[in-house]
């Protein structure tokens, strides 16, 4: 296994090989023994400005060394990443790289944006041991073409990410549950539509048949107690709204409840009023996150997902055997023009085809 | 500033070009007749001037297909253009190119507030669009400060901004989905009204990409509830190092203003004077603006306040309603119109690092003493993205070329300081020639790449974004 140290190391790597690389970052989706590069000696914090909401680390760098410098000044990630470690029954160590590069965002996601929506800059070394710079550490920033965003995402087909530059938000004093039993998906999408409707800063939604629907509050004790008790007035049309503070939203947005590894699972994304509609036709368990937009769904070995859903909308396929993911393919295919575009774009950051092995393309 | 020689083909095939036009659009949205183009040969950057070979504002994702189709067949570069208020140039034409407008298509075609979107054709203004959705208490946050004219096909291209970026973030971030035309023609769906795209982000790509890789002609963006209420609170000080620390000290205390808005004397002084706002005589004036219930914008203006007490601020005003709110807000609102009573002047639009603030206003103030011109500024500094307002006297012989002057060397001391070029305006042609200041050649190289995938032969918007001298080869190839 090739462990590059530093971003000049990688790039003589990836103009040396001679073949496709099987890249990993901590080894929390890649093939559990499998790999022929891990970016994750190139670890560290490079640059912390709090006062800036600014931070600036090397891909290889763990993701709880970044949330635990966040929590000691007080701040933390936006898109409130998820672990997909328990889901996928693996250990090793989620890194910034792996996230950013699967564009990983949580329950926020639907007010905060993804990981996309907080990288502001990103260095990589391209299939031809180019190394690239885009973006930088400064939030707002229009100077020539997003390479940036087009990276967030790109599940490493375009090149190995070295660096990269975040955009950050401050934490919070408190954090609030409302919960409601009962309703029935329909009913419990309305009540999250009028939720994120109102003023009052909805920042998770989720719906679950045993667990509930709930809504998260966050913000200073004073802040959170107000919006509580208005949000419980404004929604009590839809259920009977019980204040609960001991909710695990880490739980919610790992999808622990989807652990036990037997079905294989999706990630479904759809506009929040079809997801009634969607859920109806599910095979297997499932829950709403997004107020509705993300539906994680259990499907038995080999179900085509995709092929039910009949709506726009895109469904990735998290947990699967390999011969499940050639079959079906991991991600949602796109339109042909979107292909095409996608496989140019590809074969021009990567023309010897080193990166090949990615998902996308 | 240069642009490339029109092709003499090209000119010479106008009466023929114009005449397949014809066959797509009607013959009031076809625009050949030479005076007739004058409204088209420049933007809001008006010191570049150059009437387009032909204007077509089609109506129809359907007819700018069939229009890109027919420049593509011909060879005739295409500049799209919103509603032609770009300060960079980004929508300024050559002779031989057709400007492809979308001014026509300004419709609502979806507005659901289940799952807080709205979807548009790109030619409707950005103030519309929230104008379309505030009677049921939403908006659509970003907000450049020419919301009024401006198109939301124009916000795509250049990945506007606004004063509230900080809290709500730029176009990219508010924009869900795009119908994009390619060069030949191709209509490519990226996103829709559901969160995320699978594979590569094509939309965060074609976001910001200053009409180079496709004509986006419907969007579906975002659309956010109104918050209960906002309310600012003015902070003077007789030092901006202490200005800087100020809004640190803010945001280190997990305040997220809405709006940080800072000016400096020069500024402060002009708007004063062209709005009677009755802003204090000091080195450094704040706006910071929060957001909430009554309460809960007492309860973040009490920490706001507390902190700027302890740098013992020469002025401190708290706004407790919408009157002071309005006083508070006037001069900032004014600021390009009070800029422009005093003269000619260019606005910059660098980023900088927000801790760099106190260093690089020295420094701009340093090079503005050199070249004997003087600079306000203003500037949001939740974000760090500056606008230096450069005065200088467009009559006087080397005056604009004396403020181009300036302006770049403070662009370089952006780029410097850890900064960028640009932060919401764009790249256009003001700062094409300045990227490798910022880029490596092979960060250009990269940008290119992409160009080369959407638009192999190098007609959509060709001379913009990338120096001349670096897209030359490409667009040699492309005209052959």
């Amino acid at each position: 296994m090739l462990e590059p140290e530093s971003e000049a190391d990688l790039a003589r790597m990836v103009r040396d090989a001679t073949g496709p690389l099987e890249v990993r970052g901590g080894g929390t989706r890649a093939p559990l023994a499998g790999g022929d590069l891990t970016t994750r000696r190139m670890s560290g914090i490079v640059l912390y400005e709090p006062g800036a909401l600014t931070m600036v680390a090397r891909a290889g760098t763990p993701m709880v060394e970044i949330e635990d410098a966040l929590t000691r000044e007080g701040q933390r990630l936006a898109f409130e990443p998820w672990d997909s470690r328990r889901v996928l029954g693996r250990d090793g160590t989620p890194t910034l790289g792996g996230c950013v590069a699967t564009n990983a965002s949580g329950p926020r996601r639907m007010v905060a944006g993804a990981a996309r929506d907080s990288v502001i800059g990103v260095r990589f070394v391209d299939g031809d041991g180019a190394v690239i710079k885009n973006g930088g550490r400064v939030m707002k920033n229009v100077t020539g073409i997003d390479l940036t965003k087009l990276m967030c995402g790109s599940r490493g087909r375009l090149g190995i990410l070295t660096e990269i530059g975040l955009k950050l938000l401050p934490g919070v004093a408190a954090t609030a549950t409302l919960r409601a039993h009962g309703l029935d998906p329909a009913g419990a999408v309305a009540a999250m539509s009028a939720a994120l409707g109102t003023p009052f800063e909805v920042t998770g939604a989720v719906h679950e048949p045993q667990l509930g629907t709930m809504l998260r509050i966050e913000g200073s004790e004073t802040s959170v107690a107000y919006r509580a008790e208005r949000l419980r007035h404004a929604l009590a049309a839809y259920g009977e709204w019980q204040l609960e503070g001991d909710v695990s939203w880490t739980d919610l947005r790992d999808a622990t409840g989807f652990a036990a590894p037997s079905d294989d699972l999706w990630r479904i994304s759809v506009r929040p009023s079809h997801a009634a509609q969607l859920v109806a036709g599910l095979p297997g368990r499932w829950m709403m996150d997004w107020g509705g937009g993300l539906i994680w769904a259990e499907a038995p070995a080999g179900t085509d997902l995709r092929a039910l859903m009949g709506l726009p909308g895109h469904a990735t396929l998290i947990r699967a055997d390999p011969e499940t993911h050639a079959a079906l393919g991991t991600i949602h295919p796109g339109s042909d023009a979107v292909e095409r575009l996608t496989r140019d774009i590809a074969a021009r950051f990567d023309p010897r085809g080193i990166f090949a092995g990615a998902v996308p393309a | 500033m240069q642009m490339p020689d029109p092709n003499p083909a090209i000119l010479s095939k106008k009466a023929a070009l114009v005449r397949r036009l014809a066959t797509v659009v009607s013959a009031d949205a076809l625009i050949h007749e030479p005076q007739e183009l004058r409204p088209y040969e420049c933007d809001a950057l008006t010191a570049y001037k150059c009437p387009p070979l032909a204007v077509v504002l089609p109506e129809t994702t359907e007819d700018v297909a069939a229009c890109l189709r027919i420049c593509h067949e011909e060879g005739v570069p295409v500049v799209p253009r919103g509603s032609g208020t770009s300060l960079a140039g980004g929508a300024l034409p050559t002779a031989d190119a057709v400007i492809l407008g979308v001014s026509r298509m300004t419709e609502v075609l979806e507005t659901n507030y289940a799952d807080r979107i709205i979807r548009v054709q790109t030619g409707i203004t950005n103030l519309k669009v929230t104008g379309a959705v505030e009677e049921d208490g939403f908006f659509y946050a970003p907000d450049p400060s020419s919301q009024l004219a401006c198109a939301i096909a124009g916000n795509i291209a250049m990945n506007s901004g606004g004063a509230h970026c900080l809290k709500y973030g730029v176009t990219t971030n508010n924009l869900l989905g795009a119908t994009a035309v390619l060069i030949d023609g191709t209509v490519v769906e990226l996103g829709g009204g559901h969160m995320d795209t699978p594979g590569l982000d094509l939309l965060g790509l074609i976001c910001g990409s200053e009409g180079q890789l496709g004509v986006v002609t419907e969007a579906t963006l975002r659309i956010l509830p109104k918050p209960e209420g906002a309310r600012p609170v003015l902070i003077g000080f007789d030092r901006s190092e202490t200005a800087g620390e100020c809004v640190g000290d803010i945001i280190k205390a997990g305040i997220l203003p809405v709006a940080i808005e800072f000016m400096d004397r020069p500024c402060i002084r002009a708007t004063d004077a062209f709005s009677g706002a009755g802003y204090p005589d000091c080195e450094a004036m704040l706006i910071v603006e929060v957001e909430g219930s009554d309460a809960e914008i007492d309860e973040q203006l009490g920490v706001i306040t507390q902190i700027a007490r302890r740098l013992d601020p020469v002025e401190l005003r708290v706004s407790a309603s919408e009157e002071e709110s309005a006083a508070i807000w006037l001069g900032r609102k004014s600021a390009f119109g009070a800029m422009g009573q005093l003269g000619d002047y260019i606005c910059l639009d660098g980023t900088i690092p927000v801790g760099e603030l106190p260093r690089v206003l020295g420094g701009i103030a340093d090079l503005a003493k050199g070249y004997g011109l003087e600079v306000a500024n203003v500037f949001h500094a939740g974000d760090g993205n500056m606008h230096p307002l450069i005065l200088f006297d467009a009559n006087s012989e080397d005056g604009l070329e004396k403020a181009e002057a300036l302006g770049t060397d403070i662009l370089c001391l952006c780029v410097e300081a850890g900064g960028c070029l640009t932060g919401e305006h764009g790249v256009g042609v003001e700062k094409r020639d300045l990227m490798q200041v910022q880029f490596d050649p092979v960060d250009l190289e990269a940008q290119m790449r992409v160009k080369d995938v959407f638009d192999p032969a190098w007609l959509l918007n060709p001379a913009k974004v990338f120096p001349l001298s670096i897209s030359a080869p490409r667009r040699a190839v492309a005209a052959e």
